[in-house]
């Protein structure tokens, strides 16, 4: 079942176009990362769908109800839609538990119902009476989640929190806050300009660019599948050569590759290979590749190998995890796994 | 290759050692701004002094009197009426101008700033001339309010364009309505501007005295200054103003109560950005009548009052040789206090950029503090100590200037200490690797880019002595004629028409202080 439904909508800010055309269904329960560049428009998506925005098209659905459209919208504070920002946005001048407390209207409960959370959110009971400033960027986190979790919200929006944490510390908080909101059953939109947490977090991953929806799908498919150059290169590692497409095959410097059953293209352009996908050993009788240079970063390797083909030299490179030492200067033989993904644009 | 620079540390010339200095504050910066404090502790050693000179005996005979009661309980009427009003008053301006979609906005946050370029007692001599009838409390209430709260007024709208505004996006995520996230998340949050606000308002009432005298109102100030006129240096005088400062402890230590122990600081860093405006729907003239009320009557009406008696009045009761002499006298004063008050304040605004801790803490405090106690206090202490220890500077120009230098150091301070503390200490440090030594690194580089933040300081010092008007009274040398005398003078005598040209001159003397203030407050944004 459709929570979010958001079709065609738009949004201008004098001549600038900040989103156009964007239509995106989230489903109960589930992940949806929207991520792209900074100016891609979607912080503005998030503050549409919160209610700090009115679109200039299009409508936005919560549970099948209508709560913006360019004519009419429900106000932010009675949409009932989470949200948690970069920084946690504590109040300073309320303790931990009145943080939780902020939104929850029957008091009879309500401090229950913060430890309950607190609980959940894996903060520990004896933090309820400290204040914000004296927590870590993480546990500041936490209180944010928990307090946005208070309501119940329909559905949690989640702009770009982890980004203010340090590196160890996202990973983990992404991996708790992606196990906390299953196990309340709310659905979320994360955003993010972070390949990592985006692939970390989504079940359902939308790539947004100058304020168009771009492609949207599983973080497998769209690793495997992305639609063009831009996006193969923002999700991972990409070796993008040019091609000749016939049916289900593209001829390429790496040989002649296979696309997957339900992929087919023709004529010329370009495919996207992983570096994953590709092993390097040395052949000392291959007259193909050789290895131009090889810089070497400890566990892994960065290596460029060259060819002649078809009368112009064709160069990759890439990053090569193995015991196996490369020297520059010598012969290699290289060989490509599994299917092959053509690119259009 | 490069052709080899001419060095001057060449190969052979061995380089001087130097013996290590200790890390920390150069000795004569500390001991420069030890002086200071030990300086502005001046009216506080008098206060002790004539407590401990007058005896038990003297001074309760004096104190305990009804007319003091009276005085005390006029005194604090006028604070507890005018100070939650002018708070109530700038809140919601403030919140009008910076939270609404209320037309307009950039006007009216000039005009809420406006009513400070025109002086207190020009104020009540605009109202006294124009309804003769207001007297009394009320009346001085009302024109209290509307001289003084921009003084809350700034600090909340500065404070306000701090807040991030991720805070009021996540209340209203949380259900909580426009009005309601006004009260609970932002409110809170402006405790620090709205008490230093009131502090200012509660000390500014306390040590007004031309309001008051115009409006016929008698608070404690309006009562010491006409005993000290009567009697010079006398203990009633002298006494009275220890009720006074023991006021001005009070509202100090009641400000440092409300402010509290906690942390408002915003937590985290990150770009805040435009927060959403309410929108006042069709309700909007109904909102808009409380600006246009305010400028009306803090502005409109003393302008058009001033007007008025220039037009009757005609060119030639300008006085025009009083008035150029006057401003000149004026000009001359407020430029040599400025310089002399930013040049004192140097040494620990210097200390708090660049070196702070405990020692500069604590001296900082008492710069503070003394600077909060009334201009009247100032003054009697300082004629008491020029007749009894220095009487050849009794009443002259460099005690008026000490006076000045006292009242406005604290003004001083901020400024010269955030100007300093916007310069990167890296800049000096380039500036001695590329050789120059570190008095000439600090001039040339800290000071040079400091400099317009201290320009702007001083002329906050400059337009306070421009309208300052009880020291200046008490203290200047005989034949003194500034602008803020000359006035005062003509209003004695009810020449409404002979004071309007020293009015206005005031007036326009005083406009750039609403600019540089008004940037002040609102440039918090682009920082």
């Amino acid at each position: 079942m459709t929570v979010l439904h958001i079709a065609n909508l738009g949004k201008t800010y004098g001549t600038t176009t900040a989103l156009a055309g964007i239509n995106l269904d989230v489903a109960m329960g589930s992940r949806t990362v929207i991520v792209g560049p900074s100016g891609s428009g979607k912080t503005t998506l998030l503050r549409l769908i919160a209610g700090f925005e009115t679109p200039d098209e299009g409508k936005i659905e919560l549970n099948g109800e209508l709560i913006a459209d360019p004519e009419v919208g429900v106000p932010a504070h009675r949409r009932n839609i989470g949200l948690v920002m970069q920084e946690g946005a504590l109040f300073p001048h309320l303790s931990v538990l009145d943080n939780i407390c902020f939104g929850i209207r029957s008091e009879a409960d309500a401090s229950a119902r913060a430890l309950a959370l607190m609980d959940l959110t894996e903060l520990d009971r004896s933090m309820a009476q400290r204040q914000p400033h004296q927590l870590s960027g993480g546990q500041q986190q936490r209180v944010a989640l928990a307090r946005a979790l208070a309501r119940q919200p329909r559905l949690m929006l989640l702009d770009e929190p982890f980004s203010a944490l340090d590196a160890g510390l996202r990973e983990q908080m992404r991996d708790a806050t992606a196990q906390i909101l299953a196990q309340a059953g709310v659905a979320t939109v994360l955003v993010t300009h972070d390949r990592d947490e985006a692939m970390g977090f989504a079940d359902q991953l939308v790539i947004l660019r100058d304020g168009r929806l771009v492609q949207a799908g599983s973080p497998k498919a769209l690793y495997r599948r992305p639609i063009d150059a831009t996006t193969a290169a923002f999700l991972g590692a990409a070796i993008i050569l040019p091609a000749d497409f016939s049916g289900r095959v593209a001829e390429c410097a790496l040989g002649a590759l296979p696309l997957p059953e339900d992929d087919t293209a023709e004529g010329t352009g370009t495919v996207l290979i992983r570096p994953e996908q590709v092993t390097i050993g040395p052949a000392p009788n291959s007259t193909e590749w050789k290895v131009a240079s090889v810089l070497d970063r400890g566990n892994k390797s960065t290596v460029t190998i060259e060819r002649l083909y078809r009368g112009q030299m064709a160069t990759i490179s890439f990053d090569h995890v193995s015991a196996q030492v490369l020297e520059a200067g010598q012969a290699v033989q290289v060989s490509v796994t599994g299917t092959v993904h053509p690119l259009r644009g | 290759m490069h052709q080899a620079l001419p060095s001057k540390g060449r190969a052979g010339v061995p380089m001087r050692l130097y013996r290590h200095r200790r890390r920390g504050a150069s000795p004569f910066v500390l001991a420069a701004a030890i002086a200071v404090a030990a300086l502005s502790l001046l009216p506080v050693g008098f206060v002790l002094v004539v407590l401990f000179q007058s005896g038990w005996d003297t001074a309760s005979a004096l104190l305990f009197r009804p007319r003091i009661g009276e005085l005390l309980i006029n005194t604090m009427l006028l604070e507890v009426l005018a100070v939650p009003l002018s708070i109530a008053l700038a809140l919601a301006l403030a919140w009008l101008t910076e939270r609404s979609d209320l037309k307009w906005r950039a006007l009216w946050r000039w005009l809420a700033v406006a009513p400070l370029a025109i002086p207190a007692f020009v104020q009540a001599y605009a109202w006294d001339s124009a309804i003769p009838v207001l007297r009394g409390l009320w009346p001085a209430v009302l024109v209290s309010v509307l001289a003084y709260f921009p003084l809350v007024y700034l600090p909340v709208i500065a404070q306000l364009r701090r807040l991030d505004p991720a805070m009021e996006d996540v209340a209203a995520t949380l259900g909580t309505r426009p009005l309601a996230v006004f009260l609970r998340v932002v409110l809170p949050q402006l405790r620090l501007a709205i008490s230093g606000g009131a502090l200012l308002i509660a000390l500014h009432l306390l040590s007004e005295y031309g309001l008051y005298v115009l409006i016929r109102y008698d608070t404690l100030t309006v009562a010491i200054v006409s005993q000290f006129q009567a009697v010079y240096d006398g203990p009633a005088a002298n006494l009275m103003g220890i009720v006074l400062v023991f006021l001005a402890v009070i509202f100090l230590a009641a400000e440092a109560w409300l402010r509290g122990e906690r942390r408002y600081a915003r937590v985290g860093g990150g770009a805040a950005r435009q927060v959403a405006l309410v929108k006042l729907g069709i309700w909007w003239p109904l909102f808009m009548a409380l600006p246009l009320l305010v400028t009306v009557l803090a502005i409109g009406l003393p302008v058009v009052t001033l007007l008025r008696w220039l037009l009757i009045g005609g060119i030639e009761s300008w006085h025009l040789p009083q008035l150029v002499s006057a401003t000149w006298q004026t000009a001359g004063y407020a430029l040599a206090g400025a310089v002399t008050v930013c040049i004192m304040a140097l040494p620990i605004a210097w200390l708090a950029a660049r070196a702070p801790g405990p020692v500069q803490k604590t001296l900082e405090n008492i710069h503070f503090q003394v600077g909060a106690l009334p201009g009247v206090i100032v003054a009697l202490a300082l004629v008491a100590v020029t007749v009894r220890v220095a009487l050849p500077l009794y009443q002259t120009i460099a005690t008026l200037l000490l006076a000045y230098v006292l009242l406005y150091l604290p003004r001083a301070i901020v400024s010269v200490r955030a100007s300093l503390a916007q310069v990167p200490i890296e800049l000096e440090r380039a500036a001695t690797a590329l050789g120059r030594p570190p008095l000439v690194a600090v001039v040339g580089v800290t000071l040079r880019l400091a400099f317009p933040g201290i320009a702007a300081g001083m002329a906050l010092v400059a337009m306070g002595i421009t309208t300052e008007l009880t020291a200046t009274l008490m203290l200047s040398p005989i034949g003194t004629e500034t602008l803020a005398t000359q006035f005062w003078a003509r209003t004695g005598e009810f020449d409404h028409v002979g004071a309007a040209p020293f009015a206005l001159a005031m007036v326009v003397l005083s406009l750039p202080l609403c600019i540089i203030l008004h940037s002040q407050a609102t440039g918090a944004r682009s920082s």
